[in-house]
Parts: C-alpha cells; sequence; structure tokens
C-alpha cells in the first residue's frame, strides 16, 4: 500500500473523532438573465433555475460523501444581489418579499438550508432599488426561513456609507422584534469589503465578477487543529505555527479534491476553497478551545489576540501552499453563539463585546453571532457595525457584524437559536454610545491607503 | 500481472476497522467483499491490547454494488459486531499525504 497505516488513520480520525467535515458546498448562480419588468415571469425563472441546479447539487453531494467518507454538512446556493435583480422592477415592498419568498421556496424544494444573495452593494451609495430591498428587509426576512442577506456598507476604495449603516441600526432592530428570540438578524450580515466567493452564510452571494455558475468550498476543522496542538504541549510557537500549517495543508487538500470533483460531476467551473476554520456547538469543534490548547487560560483574556493572530497565520500559510485557489473569506470564524468555548467565555466574563472586537482586527469574519439586550438603541448597534466596519476599511481587510438584539431579553440572559446557530448569552453593551456621530450620516471618505495607483 | 486493456481502470478504495477484538471480523468483511466481486489488493491487520486494527485496499472497479451500498452493507457488520468501520476512496488518502 503505497499509503502507512498511520496516514491512513490519521485521516479516518480526523473525520471519526476530531468532527472534520466539508463545511458547506456553495453552488454560485447568475441570475441576471432572469431579470424583467414582468414579477411573475422574473420569479418563474428565477425557480427554474435555481430548483434544477439545487437538486443537482444535492445529489453530487450525497455521491461524493459517499466517495470519500467525509460528511458534506451544508448544501448552499448564492445568487446575483437581488437589489441588482429588482432593478428592473417597480421600488416596492411587494416586489421584494415576493422575491424573497420566490428564493426561500425554491430552496426548500431543493433541500436546501441557506441560500444567500438576498441583498446589496451600497458602500458608496445606494440605487433606489437599493434602498427598496433595505427597507422590505425585515419584512423579507421575517416572512422567510431560508433565505440569507448581505449588504457590503463600506470599502477600503470608497470609504463608509454612513447614511446606510445609521439606518441600519433601525433596519436590524425593526427585523428582530418581528421574532421572539430575534432570530431573523442572524440571516443578515453587514461588510466592510465584502468577497465575492464566499461559500459560508449569511454572507454568501454570486459576485458581479463571476462566471455564469461558480462552485465554491467551506472546508473545516477546529477539532483536528486542535487534537494537534494538545498533542504538541511543550513545543515552542514557532515550532507550534509548522505544526498547524502541516495540519492545514492536509485538510485543505481535501477540501480541494472535493469541491474540484463536485463541480465536474454538475459541469460548473470550480470557484474557491475557503480554508476558514468554523466552529459549530458540538463539543470539540470550537475556534475558542484551539485558543485554549495553545495555551491561554480562557478566550478573551490578555493573550487571546496574539494566539488568534498566529493561528490564523498560520492556517492562511498551509492552506495556500495546498490550493491554488484559496478565496472568500479564508480567517477564522469567532461567532460567539456557534462555538461552546465562545459561550462559556462570555459566561465566565473572560470575553467582552471589546475584546471580541479586537479579536477581529486579527481574524477576517468580524463580530459574528453576538446578541445584545431587545433595549439597545438603534444609534448603538448602528456605532457597533460603524466600528466595526472602520476596522476591516481601515486594514484592508474583510469585516462583518451579525449582531442579535434579542427582544424583551436582559444582558447574562441566554437565548437558544438551535441547529447550528446555537445559543448566545445576551452581552452588556452601552446603552449610550455616539448618538450625535451617527446622526450625522453621509459618508466617512476613503483611508489614504485606498490611493495606492 | 498486466491487466488486459479492456478490463476497466482500477478503483481502489481503503476499508478500515477498529474495535474489540472477536471471532470471524476479516471473515465477515471478506466474505462481504467477494459477494460483490470487490478484489481484496492488501491487508494489514493487528491486535493492539485485545483492540482490532486494521486497514484493507480493495478495487471496487468490478463491483457489483455501488458505494452506497457497500456503505450500507459495512454499516450492518459494525453495528452487529460493535466495530467502527470506514471505506473511503483512495484519492482522499493520497491528496492529503503525498505531494
Amino acid at each position: 500500500m503505497s499509503i502507512t497505516v498511520e496516514e491512513i488513520f490519521e485521516t479516518v480520525n480526523m473525520t471519526l473523532q476530531q468532527h472534520f467535515d466539508i463545511r458547506t458546498v456553495t453552488l454560485g448562480i447568475n441570475l441576471k438573465d432572469c431579470m424583467d419588468r414582468d414579477l411573475d415571469h422574473f420569479c418563474g425563472r428565477i425557480h427554474h433555475r435555481i430548483s434544477e441546479k439545487g437538486i443537482q447539487l444535492n445529489a453530487v453531494a450525497d455521491r461524493i460523501e459517499h466517495k470519500y467518507g467525509i460528511p458534506i454538512t451544508n448544501r448552499r446556493v448564492a445568487v446575483t444581489p437581488a437589489s441588482i435583480l429588482l432593478e428592473p422592477l417597480p421600488r416596492t415592498q411587494t416586489a421584494a418579499v415576493r422575491l424573497a419568498k420566490t428564493l426561500d421556496s425554491v430552496a426548500a424544494k431543493a433541500d436546501i438550508d441557506f441560500i444567500g444573495g438576498f441583498g446589496a452593494l451600497v458602500h458608496k451609495g445606494a440605487t433606489s432599488s437599493d434602498e427598496n430591498l433595505i427597507l422590505s428587509l425585515p419584512a423579507a426576512l421575517s416572512q422567510t426561513r431560508h433565505v440569507c442577506a448581505f449588504f457590503n456598507l463600506a470599502s477600503t476604495l470608497t470609504g463608509m456609507n454612513m447614511t446606510v449603516i445609521e439606518q441600519f441600526g433601525h433596519i436590524l432592530k425593526d427585523l428582530a422584534q418581528r421574532s421572539k428570540t430575534g432570530i431573523g438578524c442572524a440571516k443578515v450580515a453587514v461588510f466592510a469589503n465584502v468577497p465575492e466567493d464566499n461559500p459560508f452564510m449569511a454572507g454568501a452571494h454570486h459576485g458581479m465578477g463571476e462566471p455564469d455558475y461558480s462552485l465554491n468550498i467551506g472546508i473545516s476543522g477546529p477539532g483536528v487543529v486542535k487534537t494537534v496542538i494538545e498533542q504538541n504541549p511543550d513545543c515552542d510557537l514557532t515550532e507550534l505555527s509548522e505544526v498547524i500549517k502541516r495540519t492545514v495543508f492536509k485538510i485543505t487538500r481535501a477540501g480541494e479534491l472535493i469541491g474540484r470533483e463536485v463541480a465536474e460531476m454538475m459541469g460548473v467551473p470550480f470557484g474557491i476553497v475557503d480554508i476558514s476554520l468554523a466552529a459549530t456547538p458540538a463539543a470539540g469543534d470550537s475556534v475558542a478551545e484551539i485558543i485554549e490548547a495553545m495555551g491561554v487560560s480562557r478566550m478573551g483574556r490578555p493573550g487571546s489576540t496574539a494566539a488568534l493572530a498566529l493561528l490564523i497565520d498560520a492556517v492562511k500559510k498551509g492552506g495556500s501552499m495546498a490550493s491554488g485557489n484559496v478565496g472568500g473569506l479564508s480567517g477564522t470564524f469567532i461567532p460567539v453563539s456557534e462555538d461552546a468555548g465562545m459561550i462559556r467565555a462570555v459566561k465566565e466574563g473572560a470575553l467582552t463585546l471589546e475584546k471580541l472586537e479586537a479579536l477581529t482586527s486579527v481574524c477576517s469574519v468580524g463580530m459574528d453571532m453576538f446578541a445584545v439586550p431587545g433595549s439597545t438603541p438603534a444609534e448603538v448597534i448602528s456605532a457597533i457595525i460603524a466600528d466595526e466596519l472602520a476596522i476591516g476599511v481601515a486594514n484592508n481587510k474583510t469585516t462583518s457584524v451579525r449582531i442579535i438584539p434579542v427582544p424583551g431579553k436582559r444582558a447574562g440572559q441566554i437565548v437558544h437559536f438551535g441547529g447550528l446557530l446555537g445559543s448566545a448569552p445576551i452581552m452588556p453593551v452601552a446603552k449610550i454610545a455616539s448618538p450625535k456621530f451617527i446622526a450625522r450620516k453621509g459618508r466617512m471618505p476613503a483611508p489614504i491607503r485606498a490611493l495606492r495607483n | 500481472m498486466v491487466k488486459p486493456k479492456e478490463k476497466k481502470a482500477s478503483q481502489i478504495c481503503i476499508l478500515t476497522v477498529t474495535g474489540r477484538d472477536k471471532v470471524g471480523i476479516i471473515a465477515r468483511i471478506a466474505v462481504t467483499m467477494s459477494r460483490a466481486n470487490i478484489n481484496i489488493v492488501d491487508v494489514s491487520q493487528k491486535i493492539m491490547n485485545d483492540y482490532f486494527v486494521m486497514s484493507l485496499a480493495c478495487d471496487i472497479a468490478d463491483a457489483t454494488l455501488d458505494m452506497p451500498d457497500i456503505h450500507k452493507q459495512l454499516q450492518k457488520i459494525a453495528k452487529d459486531m460493535e466495530l467502527n468501520i470506514t471505506f473511503q476512496h483512495e484519492n482522499i488518502f493520497k491528496m492529503m499525504h503525498r505531494v
């Protein structure tokens, strides 16, 4: 046998004991050619296009899962940003909600848990179609289950659209209040520098530079990385970085193989491998526990940011050697509600909102899936978004915010979302932030580093 | 031996078995393989403190069952004999462990 027994069992144990899986295969679908001035025609075409490919995606993913014995946990679809698709239609909530419902029903038909792309790129300014979509968001997401929304509100090249950031404080509060747990807000991510080929929800969409179809894959293996760190309890940090790199190299190679094969069987171009480490609420599948295995007493305490920086650097180096197609977010996800270690750190008071923000300055994805009291004023939500997106704009990286103001809950209480979304302790937050600053609105100019030609 | 040209290209899969040692593990696996016309090409097996550990390479090019059905049969053995059995195409190991 050309592969040794040790190597075989290393791979087998990754899936059996360390939760290694392909977190998502996400098919990007261009819907621009479905645009129409007639709402019925438009929705009919979209339904036909997505259901055909979505059903095929599930069938192919099942076959590959059996072939390689590695679970493909989620099969998802990302489409052209909805505000572009809605451009020819009247600026009514009816049109936007109808599109959301069409996406929702086709996702259910194809057995797809989330469909992304119900969003807009408004980092410099909003068209009337963008504005209509934003105003329709609470109605659209509260009446659908599978639809995810993304909004790019800032970019390094254009600065920050503070007018829309101010508006989003109100929109997110409105959306949260339409359900008991505020779950609607778990389906909206706002971004700075949003990537066009990210396979992970809620931010996935099929970007403007993409072909008709694109198959993107998100791998995951916090448990695998944690295990190798635990197997090396005494090595120095240089050696630890090497150990992480070697492991991520292996799991990225697996992701590349599976992504390419799914794409080939579907007859669509292979896009990217997103090497982000993505946690789940399952025990042992936590990014916070990786940081703690490195020697930090509790995620959020001093040392966490440095440890996370080392981790993500090693992940990127290992991943980029394994695949020429690394893309998407490719950072480390630290969502509070979806990671058992993050939840524990918040409950014990080790991890605060401020430290969460600091951590996102070294990992790619921002402040994700955290809950705040339902009484948090809209201006505070806008200010949290502005702070987080400013980190992305100033550092030329992606950052995002997925904040859930849970109706009727106070700091310290727990909210349960269920499934992959997990549960979250309500984090304390200031009752007043920057009302006058946020109320100024306008566009924060691009930073000087945008002028790089 | 050189294979005749008309024969399908080999499709090597790796099967692993771990669990408490007992009579008939290899026999049961081998019978299942043979009934499905799967050729066993390599076996490595040892006992570590009453623990049975085996990896087996086989060729499913001419198999009469497809992958999901092979998985079903193996999972039945795993359940009956209280074992952990995995069955994966060898490419995943090649990709992860060979550059």
